[in-house]
């Protein structure tokens, strides 16, 4: 479990983040949806310690993020996966290298576990025969599945995503959201998934978080999304302009 | 944009502090150590090659030129060459030669990283980025420059001999007894380093431009510039220095 306590962040003048609190549970894929600049990958970036919130806490199972020393921090850390926008893969290294990269370098495994456990994240986001290419040489689609595979390497229990639909088309959206669900009820992580994609959030969202100007607007799951339309104006008009584009 | 140099001074400090922390795994930080060697020393040998043979053979010629009196014996072309050779050609031709190449590569690179949030993804998995990124080519440069200055220096009295030989000027063996004659083991430690000096200028300085990198393609581009610029001026800066400090 996650536990957001009244989150502020600013960047000079400009406040991000207002008073934000929110709880984020296991084995949920919550979706935190509003319109670009409303400071939703800066609260991600907070969660996942990227940028420090002014003030606040957030606690991962009881374990104050902000406040842990060193090593505290790096377990805590080891259980955070994260899925970029752009899946933020390792140019340099092959898509199974990419993927051994966090077991070297932060679990005690040996090299035959180390490859096991890498066969074992690619057959799991369905990626075969790609082991030995490049990034470069894989399509949109396929890298974002190897950064979920590198996500969740580590057996994450806090698995976060920032905008995984970006730049994919409809079909292999639809194919990535069914992943990132799949996994969540699979190894009972705690996923949190930045989206702009108001299909993903009504076909398979079980908490949404709605973010207006730096504030939590509007929370619930996605059954209770098509009352809080009449009654939350601003989600209607960012439901409405996510469908329209 | 105005640059603030204090302000970017500080921060240089910082990340040149953060970079020394206990490596992840060893095994790992060794074999980063040796692929950057081979990238940056292995990956320099033609250009190296080329420049020192050049230089050798141009300052062959050209204090020939200079020296035209028939009082002075041939052999101080060999002499004048292979000390100007050791001592400020080779270390500093090679170094500001190598900010050009070495320097702007690490600076694109890791800027690239940096605006791909490969260095994020590190940051998130509580890896070090400076330490796992950057120091593996710190160390790298501080053993191949002083590698690459030996073979520079070499290089350029070869092609000394050669340019002297060929013109006409003087021949081999008055070359080197030229170059013997006043040959003092400190200049050849001075070179080294020398280039041991401009080897963490240019590597630390190229990968602060890179590892701050805001932006995209363009960002990118101007931080490999502002390293190459950068590097290049504190190389002559160092030199300075070390002239003031060592050669009295």
């Amino acid at each position: 479990m996650i536990e957001l306590q009244n989150i502020n962040k600013s960047f000079g003048d400009i406040h991000v983040l207002h008073d934000v609190s929110i709880q984020f549970n296991p084995g949920e894929l919550n979706y935190v949806i509003g319109a670009s600049g409303c400071g939703k990958s800066v609260m991600m970036k907070c969660m996942v310690g990227l940028v420090k919130p002014e003030t606040g806490h957030i606690k991962y199972d009881g374990r104050d993020f902000l406040n842990l020393d060193r090593n505290n921090l790096r377990e805590v850390r080891r259980e955070i996966g994260m899925l970029f926008q752009g899946t933020a893969l390792f140019d340099s290294l092959t898509v199974e290298e990419n993927v051994a990269f966090p077991l070297q370098m932060l679990s005690d495994m040996n090299k035959s576990d180390i490859h096991e456990r890498v066969n074992f994240c690619l057959k799991r986001v369905n990626l075969v025969d790609v082991n030995k290419k490049y990034p470069a040489e894989i399509s949109g689609g396929m890298k974002k599945r190897v950064g979920i595979a590198r996500a969740i390497a580590l057996n994450t229990k806090y698995l976060f995503c920032d905008e995984p639909n970006s730049g994919l088309d409809p079909l292999t959206s639809r194919v990535i959201d069914a992943l990132l669900k799949d996994i969540t009820e699979e190894f009972n992580i705690t996923t949190i998934i930045n989206s702009h994609d108001m299909k993903s959030v009504f076909d398979t969202a079980d908490k949404i978080i709605f973010i207006y100007k730096g504030k939590v607007k509007w929370r619930g799951s996605r059954h209770d999304v098509k009352d809080a339309l009449e009654i939350v104006p601003e989600l209607d008009d960012f439901a409405k302009a996510s469908f329209l584009s | 944009m105005k640059y603030n140099y204090i302000f970017h001074l500080g921060k240089y400090m910082i990340f040149c502090k953060n970079m020394f922390s206990k490596p992840e795994k060893l095994k790992v930080f060794v074999s980063r150590i040796f692929q950057e060697m081979n990238s940056i020393g292995v990956g320099s040998l033609p250009i190296v090659a080329i420049i020192s043979i050049f230089i050798g053979a141009v300052t062959t010629v050209q204090t020939a030129y200079q020296l035209v009196s028939s009082l002075i014996p041939p052999s101080v072309i060999g002499q004048i060459v292979s000390d100007s050779t050791i001592l400020e050609l080779s270390p500093t031709i090679m170094s500001l030669v190598l900010a050009g190449k070495v320097g702007s590569h690490i600076a694109s690179e890791i800027g690239t990283m940096r605006v791909t949030e490969q260095i994020d993804a590190l940051e998130v998995m509580g890896i070090n980025a400076t330490g796992h990124l950057v120091l593996p080519k710190i160390i790298a440069a501080m053993i191949m420059f002083p590698v690459l200055n030996i073979l520079s220096i070499t290089l350029s009295i070869w092609g000394g001999i050669t340019a002297g030989d060929l013109s006409g000027i003087l021949t081999q063996e008055q070359f080197l007894e030229g170059a013997r004659e006043t040959f003092k083991g400190f200049v050849l430690f001075f070179s080294i380093l020398k280039a041991f000096t401009f080897s963490m200028i240019i590597t630390s300085i190229s990968a602060y431009q890179g590892f701050y990198t805001h932006g995209g393609a363009l960002e990118v581009g101007e931080s490999s510039t502002r390293a190459v610029v950068f590097s290049c001026v504190m190389i002559l800066f160092a030199d300075y220095v070390l002239a003031q400090l060592l050669l009295k």
